[in-house]
């Protein structure tokens, strides 16, 4: 935890080919447009250079960015190690779907920098990836996991997703195991749930998509939690598991410590001291603002003392690092602290309270439970 | 004197009371047509909503007829509820006549006989008005045969009106001045004069509503309020137009308005006579009573830190209601909070909502009681209104409730459900009488307790709106009663606990676990909920646990979102009561007081 304080950079690509069902996050499928989106997107760049000179962890999620093509990926980064300087060190992750994958991308990722992939994978049966709306097959993901192992990759992860209707507990710890046989350094296992303004939101509300109960969830996250920790995986957060301490991902680490970070494209948010804002969520908003030499900040607030540390509980819950005694004040607090560690929900490490399996199943109830 | 009416406007709810007087305030160019505002006397906001008329006032409306003789006509408004039906019998007795409005659509009503019969007790010349004549399912000859049949007044003599439109308005004041006749008195006499109402006034304390017998009373003079024996000094009299208007003095026949420094409404009492320290009368008005309150519940605030605060709200809403009683009471589950005493249900869901609205407090408000009398072995009698104080079963000799004569008017085709509903609760004594063909009048000796839950609403909709119902209450009776006690995980909450006859405790206590069962959210351990009197578990129902919550993404675009949801639900917090470990949230104690399923 004692990482450098240095920011991380965040760059979301607002295309998909096509648009998952479960997905909320912002895109758009008109792929002609990542040539403005890129221009633009350093000229957003460069108007933050002043306040973020330097990072150590530069994420490139989406959408989809393994659909940016070599040219426009080569002058994205080029572009950005122009404008900031990158830590010797800098973790730099590229989040890639199956489908998308070849030997030469690989290669020329590498050759660019990218030291990281995370691999949207979601299962590796091709029942559930179908259901899941994946462009890509099971196999294709098995062929691209086998492309990044042998290209050298030593850090890679495997994006995975239960809670499926009809998924069984067998089923789950299979793709589990296949996920382990291809020798990632991280794993993260989603919930399906619903989102927001989704196709299986809308199903789920006119009844033709049922999730499984609670109970079941909680089975097959707690068979998560099992099966990868018998590989020698750390169970870190809520839904992140690596294969050690080293194989955190850095980047995603920085917003669970109120780290500062920088999100630049539609969407994105960004952090510093006590102040969050984030851009609009619309690619055309983002192109004519940054174009005129504007900030598309669509919102922002200040913290207070008190949401500061309603934050840390809600962040401390959901990871290993677990809430400062401190941070619980009152009677109240201390008798609900009482009661989670009889329950043993959470545990008592020296002066930090820290979450069991069993409280992570609970991580979002607690901040509520503890603070009076 | 000859040039004053005293009268009142009685009427079953929503025959259109306050609508008529509203029209008559607007004939009379008190108010122009741009200041006015419909239902101009209740200006409550939950009178508006409910069409109902909750504290009374009064207006002096002045009339001049095509003679040209000027007239002074006080209209005395009443509360349109049977719980209020003290306030109603002391306003009427401040009356010469009244305007007994019957609604062309419904017809005459449970209530209608009982305004009637009131009026009648006190000798008020009696006119019918037929309103809402406009309505296309307005039936003016039947409601002239109810009228004839059913009240034995002359059919002939009712005035067709349409308050709504303003139609038979000119009428009605033509009927008041001459129909009505001016009131008797001799303002020589000692003062006697009969308090009806009273409000409070910030900048002036209490505003005595009086009509005066006999005798004058002036600014200056020392008055005596006679059932209590306290003695003031006259700041103002006055008449009431829309607003105050200051008088030199208030003599025999007028009805008006004395201020003199009495500091809150309580201080006042109904029906209490006002005469002269100087000078007193030698005895009170009649039919002065000590209203006492017949429903009780308590009321908590839902986080426990806001009890002073609720404790000034009682403060600050008792100024203005004297029927309202209440004492310090306190329960395991709830803390500190207040036994409050009702006149009726209605009265008590007004100070309630009150509470809420104007006074913006966050309340708890336990079970409805009513006060239970238990003989104990040692020979003393014990009244109980609250389930905390319910002796040692083992101690009571015997237990009464309190009961009352129900009233019910309804169509005949409805005498089965009805029958069948006042029977489940425990109904005896039945009566049927035929006032006129096709309606039947149904009494009923019942519990009172019976009643204060929701029967009204239920009688209503099995009448699909036709039934009204009125009641008195009688006596108390020899009944069989039970405290039944709700635990949550074997803790017993003490606000939920109630005291019913045994017959009927099994049917609550199912129905208040199941209720709970839906309101008390899920929490990681199972929940059991249990009905039971005394050791004996007589109804259970299980939550079972909950065995995630948690969302699968926390990463820079989710945080805000979530920590909203946290404060959001932080706040629901402070509506959380915790009994033992469980979250018990304030809708659940609502929820469990309702018996019906909605």
């Amino acid at each position: 935890m004692n990482r450098s304080d240095l920011p991380g950079l965040y760059i979301h690509v607002p295309f998909c080919k096509t648009k998952c069902p479960y997905c909320d996050f912002y895109s758009v499928t008109d792929t002609k447009r990542a040539v403005q989106w890129l221009s633009t997107t350093l000229m957003e760049a460069s108007l933050y250079r002043e306040e973020f000179p330097s990072f150590d962890s530069l994420y490139i999620g989406g959408g989809t960015p393994s659909l940016l093509g070599g040219p426009l990926l080569e002058d994205l980064l080029c572009g950005l190690r122009d404008i900031f300087r990158f830590d010797g060190g800098t973790e730099l992750t590229m989040e890639v779907n199956p489908d998308d994958v070849t030997r030469e991308k690989l290669a020329l990722y590498r050759a660019l920098g990218v030291n990281r992939i995370s691999l949207g994978v979601q299962s590796f049966r091709e029942d559930e990836v179908r259901f899941l709306g994946r462009r890509h097959s099971a196999k294709q993901a098995e062929e691209a996991l086998r492309l990044i192992a042998d290209e050298g990759f030593a850090e890679f992860g495997i994006d995975l997703i239960y809670g499926l209707p009809g998924q069984t507990l067998r089923s789950w710890r299979q793709t589990l195991r296949k996920a382990l046989e291809h020798g990632p350094s991280h794993i993260s296992c989603y919930q399906l749930t619903l989102e927001g303004d989704t196709p299986f939101s809308r199903m789920s509300g006119g009844g033709s998509l049922k999730l499984p109960a609670d109970a079941i969830q909680a089975r097959f996250s707690l068979a998560a939690s099992e099966t990868l920790s018998e590989a020698g995986f750390i169970h870190y957060e809520v839904s992140n598991f690596a294969r050690g301490l080293e194989h955190l991902s850095r980047h995603n680490v920085k917003y669970w410590q109120h780290k500062p970070y920088l999100g630049l494209g539609p969407s994105a948010h960004s952090f510093r001291g006590n102040r969050r804002w984030w851009n609009a969520r619309c690619l055309d908003e983002h192109l004519l603002k940054t174009g005129r030499g504007e900030k598309a900040t669509g919102g922002s607030e200040r913290l207070s003392a008190d949401q500061m540390r309603l934050e840390r509980l809600l962040f401390g819950f959901r990871t290993l690092w677990g809430v400062e005694m401190s941070e619980i004040s009152g009677k109240d607090g201390q008798k609900a602290i009482d009661g989670l560690l009889t329950s043993r929900l959470v545990e008592l490490h020296e002066t930090r309270i820290i979450p069991t399996e069993k409280g992570y199943l609970f991580a979002d109830g607690l901040p509520v439970m503890v603070s009076g | 004197m000859k040039h004053i009416r005293n009268f009142s406007i009685i009427a079953h709810i929503d025959h259109g009371k306050s609508t008529l007087a509203d029209r008559l305030i607007q004939y009379t160019k008190l108010v122009d047509a741009r200041q006015f505002r419909d239902q101009i006397l209740d200006n409550m906001d939950i009178e508006r909503e409910r069409g109902i008329t909750i504290k009374s006032q009064t207006v002096d409306l002045p009339y001049v007829d095509e003679n040209g003789e000027e007239y002074e006509l006080n209209l005395i408004d009443t509360p349109g509820h049977v719980d209020f039906s003290y306030e109603v019998s002391r306003a009427l007795a401040s009356c010469e006549g009244v305007l007994l409005l019957v609604d062309a659509s419904q017809g005459v009503e449970a209530q209608t006989l009982g305004n009637l019969y009131a009026a009648l007790e006190h000798n008020l010349v009696v006119i019918p008005v037929i309103n809402k004549i406009d309505l296309p399912v307005a039936d003016i000859e039947r409601v002239k045969l109810e009228i004839d049949q059913e009240l034995g007044l002359d059919p002939e003599g009712a005035i067709l009106c349409s308050a709504k439109e303003g139609t038979g308005i000119e009428d009605i004041f033509h009927a008041v001045v001459g129909k009505i006749p001016p009131p008797e008195g001799d303002p020589e006499k000692p003062l006697t004069a009969l308090i009806f109402d009273a409000h409070y006034d910030p900048f002036r304390g209490t505003i005595v509503s009086c009509r005066v017998f006999d005798g004058t009373v002036k600014q200056g003079d020392t008055i005596r309020l006679m059932s209590q024996g306290t003695t003031y000094r006259v700041e103002e009299v006055g008449v009431f137009r829309l607003t105050r208007e200051p008088k030199k003095e208030l003599t025999a026949g007028m009805v008006g308005y004395i201020i003199a420094g009495i500091k809150t409404v309580s201080d006042t009492r109904i029906g209490d006579t006002i005469t002269l320290d100087t000078r007193p009368a030698s005895s009170q008005l009649p039919g002065f009573k000590d209203v006492k309150p017949v429903v009780f519940s308590s009321i908590y605030p839902i986080a426990s830190d806001d009890y002073q605060s609720l404790l000034e709200a009682l403060e600050k809403y008792k100024l203005n209601d004297a029927s309202l009683v209440y004492q310090k009471d306190s329960s395991a589950a709830l803390g500190q909070g207040f036994r409050c005493g009702y006149l009726g249900l209605l009265h008590l869901e007004i100070v309630q909502e009150r509470l809420e609205r104007e006074f913006d407090q966050s309340i708890i408000m336990t079970a409805p009681s009513v006060q239970y009398r238990f003989y104990l072995d040692d020979g003393s009698v014990l009244d109980v209104d609250n389930p905390l104080y319910y002796p040692d079963p083992g101690t009571i000799k015997s237990s009464e409730e309190p009961y009352i004569r129900a009233s019910i008017l309804i169509p005949e085709r409805y005498v089965g459900a009805v029958m069948k509903i006042c029977m489940e609760r425990r109904g005896v004594n039945s009566h049927l009488s035929y006032p006129t063909p096709g309606r039947v009048e149904v009494t009923f000796d019942m519990p009172l307790a019976e009643v204060i839950f929701d029967f009204y609403d239920k009688l209503k909709s099995i009448t699909q709106g036709y039934g009204s119902f009125d009641y008195e209450i009688t006596d108390y009776r020899e009944s069989n009663l039970v405290k039944l006690d709700i635990l949550v995980n074997g803790e017993k909450v003490d606000a939920l606990s109630i005291l019913v006859h045994r017959d009927n405790a099994r049917e609550r206590a199912v129905k208040v676990c199941d209720r709970l069962k839906d309101e008390i959210p899920k929490q990681q351990f199972k929940i059991a909920i249990q009905g039971a009197i005394g050791g004996k578990i007589i109804a259970r129902s299980t939550i079972s646990a909950y065995r995630k919550d948690v969302t699968a993404k926390c990463y820079g675009g989710d945080i805000t979102r979530k920590r909203k949801l946290l404060e959001k639900q932080k706040k629901g917090k402070k509506r959380m009561r915790i009994v033992g470990n469980v979250e018990i949230p304030q809708s659940a104690f609502l929820a469990a007081l309702k018996t019906d399923d909605e």
